[in-house]
């Protein structure tokens, strides 16, 4: 049976909105009422649910982060995942890219998954690197930024996103699939598959189960120093469509003579 | 003298991005040797234009399998290229293919990596655009941006090198004559390279004035709706003039635009007289890529979308009726 891992991760702004910070202490109110798994993450699970629901492929969702991810992958459980692994230690708040790579290589090493999905890039860091990194580390090929998927036999085949389009690429099993938005519209889940997903395993493991030590995953750069931009001071706002038109279009026509 | 290694993107034609001018560009700026990767079968067509901007020493792999195979056939050249140069930099655009190769190269360097970089100080200190850093549970880390933007300084403090993936138009290009000394990629690819290949490449071109370089920049999101509006936000460019069309990252995502309408932090940056943001909320992401806007207006139904904080002014208000209505105006009816 084909075996899928799908890589999530906890955000606390699914929204997409800059996280509430205290303006003195620059520390986030963590009482997010966003927080869950991130949005960017459930095509990938979707897509993932649908392949096992048309192969019978087990689905296991990985995560790493803090036990404050646990919600993010009961989601993932509850859209139809079959089991979670969840990489929780201390040591690992402040993880980097490549730290974290590291940590998601070791945990999906454990067991030889088939098919690796990842999402583009999270909602709240965007470095948008981590799964090739990840693939290469795990020696695996990877097809990313995917729009479409699909999979006869262990031949993969995918619609790349491009600048001005798209590209067909395809390769075969095992491989890393980066995906988009574009690749299939996540279900919501019901209450009853929330429910039972309550009951789904979530296996937690530690960076000494993963045989890492905090020594592995030193970070190689450091922040310095962090400059809030300037905020830009809000103008008028009307509800009023009819002026609110004539003012753009005289504010465009401004611009169409200078 | 240290070197820095600039990873050339170009078009079937030999013709190079407009952001590996810039990355060159911002290398020029630190004292050091600066070499050009060029990889693809029309590498050698982009050398000359290499050392226009710069480049003091252009390896050229002009094999096929850098356009037939994704990724990692580039990656395995410039860990060669890298082992042979020992740079203390290595500069990538933020497109998908410069995404997809610096990943894979930095797990093979296992060195360090900034993405979202707007300006390069030194071989070892940039400064990057962070709509958010967020760690959940570890307060310290949690550093969000009130109002949606800011940026950070990042010094490497390991081992060299340090790969950077800098933001569209961070750098103003500009030529200044390299001395263009062009070498041969001196490693094959090998076989084991050879893994995901490219079938067929289905591009439209693109047309009209380029985002970075329009007065007028209307940009829409998911508040339209209907991929179908977007066809409102055209016509509205071409009654202005001199205006094009950008997007955010979910509509994207979602495959409604091609990517190199993306405005944001994975994005382009812009800075036109006037940003017309069309059901666009003003997540953060998007703001850090548009917030140079000497103004802004936003037309929303969600009276408490964000990007009302910003907007000079702002209609509250069914996008595609707006619009149609302000092309009426502009036409004078």
């Amino acid at each position: 049976m084909l075996k899928i891992a799908v890589l999530v991760k906890y955000v606390p702004n699914r929204g997409g909105d800059p996280p509430e910070i205290g303006e003195e202490d620059f520390r986030l109110r963590r009482e997010q009422p966003e927080a869950g798994l991130d949005p960017a993450d459930e095509p990938g699970v979707e897509l993932a649910v649908q392949l096992a629901e048309r192969s019978g492929a087990e689905v296991t969702v990985v995560s790493m982060g803090s036990e404050a991810a646990r919600p993010a992958l009961v989601r993932a459980l509850a859209m139809g995942a079959d089991r979670g692994v969840l990489v929780c230690d201390d040591q690992l708040a402040g993880a980097d890219v490549l730290a974290t790579a590291k940590v998601l290589a070791a945990a999906l090493g454990r067991d030889s998954f088939d098919l690796i999905v990842a999402g583009a890039e999270s909602t709240d860091a965007a470095t948008g690197t981590m799964p090739m990194t990840l693939a290469a580390l795990l020696g695996l090929a990877s097809a990313t930024f995917a729009r479409h998927v699909s999979l006869d036999g262990t031949r993969l085949s995918i619609e790349r996103q491009t600048s001005y389009g798209h590209d067909v690429i395809e390769c075969l099993l095992p491989a890393l699939v980066g995906v988009t938005a574009a690749v299939a519209e996540p279900r919501y889940p019901s209450l009853r598959d929330t429910i039972r997903a309550r009951s789904k395993p979530i296996e937690q493991l530690s960076l000494v189960d993963l045989g890492l030590s905090a020594d592995d995953l030193r970070s190689a750069h450091a922040i310095t120093s962090i400059d809030l931009a300037p905020e830009r001071e809000a103008g008028e706002i009307t509800e009023d469509v009819a002026q609110g038109v004539a003012r753009i279009v005289e504010m465009l026509r401004q611009v169409q003579v200078m | 003298m240290a070197r820095v290694v600039v990873f050339a993107e170009f078009d079937a034609q030999g013709a190079l991005d407009t952001t590996t001018l810039e990355n060159l560009t911002a290398a020029r700026s630190l004292d050091s040797e600066l070499c050009a990767v060029a990889l693809g079968g029309h590498a050698a067509a982009a050398a000359a234009t290499l050392a226009a901007y710069g480049a003091d020493t252009i390896v050229v792999g002009d094999d096929s399998v850098f356009d037939e195979y994704m990724s990692e056939p580039a990656a395995f050249a410039l860990e060669h290229v890298v082992g042979e140069l020992e740079p203390e930099l290595i500069l990538f655009a933020s497109s998908y293919d410069a995404r997809d190769v610096a990943g894979r190269l930095q797990a093979a360097l296992g060195c360090t990596l900034v993405s979202n970089v707007s300006e390069v100080l030194a071989v070892d200190r940039v400064r990057a655009v962070r709509a958010l850093r967020l760690w959940p549970g570890r307060p310290g880390n949690l550093r969000g941006g009130v109002g949606g933007a800011k940026a950070i300084e990042v010094l490497r403090t390991g081992p060299g090198p340090m790969i950077v993936l800098t933001t569209a138009a961070a750098t103003a290009p500009s030529p200044s004559q390299g001395r263009g000394h062009v070498g041969d990629l001196a490693v094959k690819v090998p076989d084991s390279c050879r893994r995901v290949r490219r079938v067929s490449r289905h591009e439209t071109t693109a047309d009209g004035v380029k985002l970075e370089q329009a007065k007028v920049v209307i940009s829409g999101g998911r508040g339209l709706e209907d991929p179908a509006n977007f066809s409102l936000l055209r016509e509205l460019a071409a009654a202005i003039g001199n205006a094009a069309v950008g997007a955010t990252r979910p509509v994207v995502d979602a495959g409604w635009v091609p990517y190199s309408m993306q405005v944001g932090q994975t994005g382009k940056t812009v800075r036109p007289e006037i940003y017309v943001a069309v059901g666009v909320s003003g997540a953060a992401q998007h703001v850090v890529g548009m917030k140079g806007a000497h103004r802004v207006i936003a037309i929303n139904t969600d009276r408490n979308a964000p990007i009302f904080q910003l907007a000079d002014f702002g209609v509250v208000g069914d996008a595609a009726e707006v619009l149609k209505e302000v092309l009426r105006g502009l036409a004078g009816e």
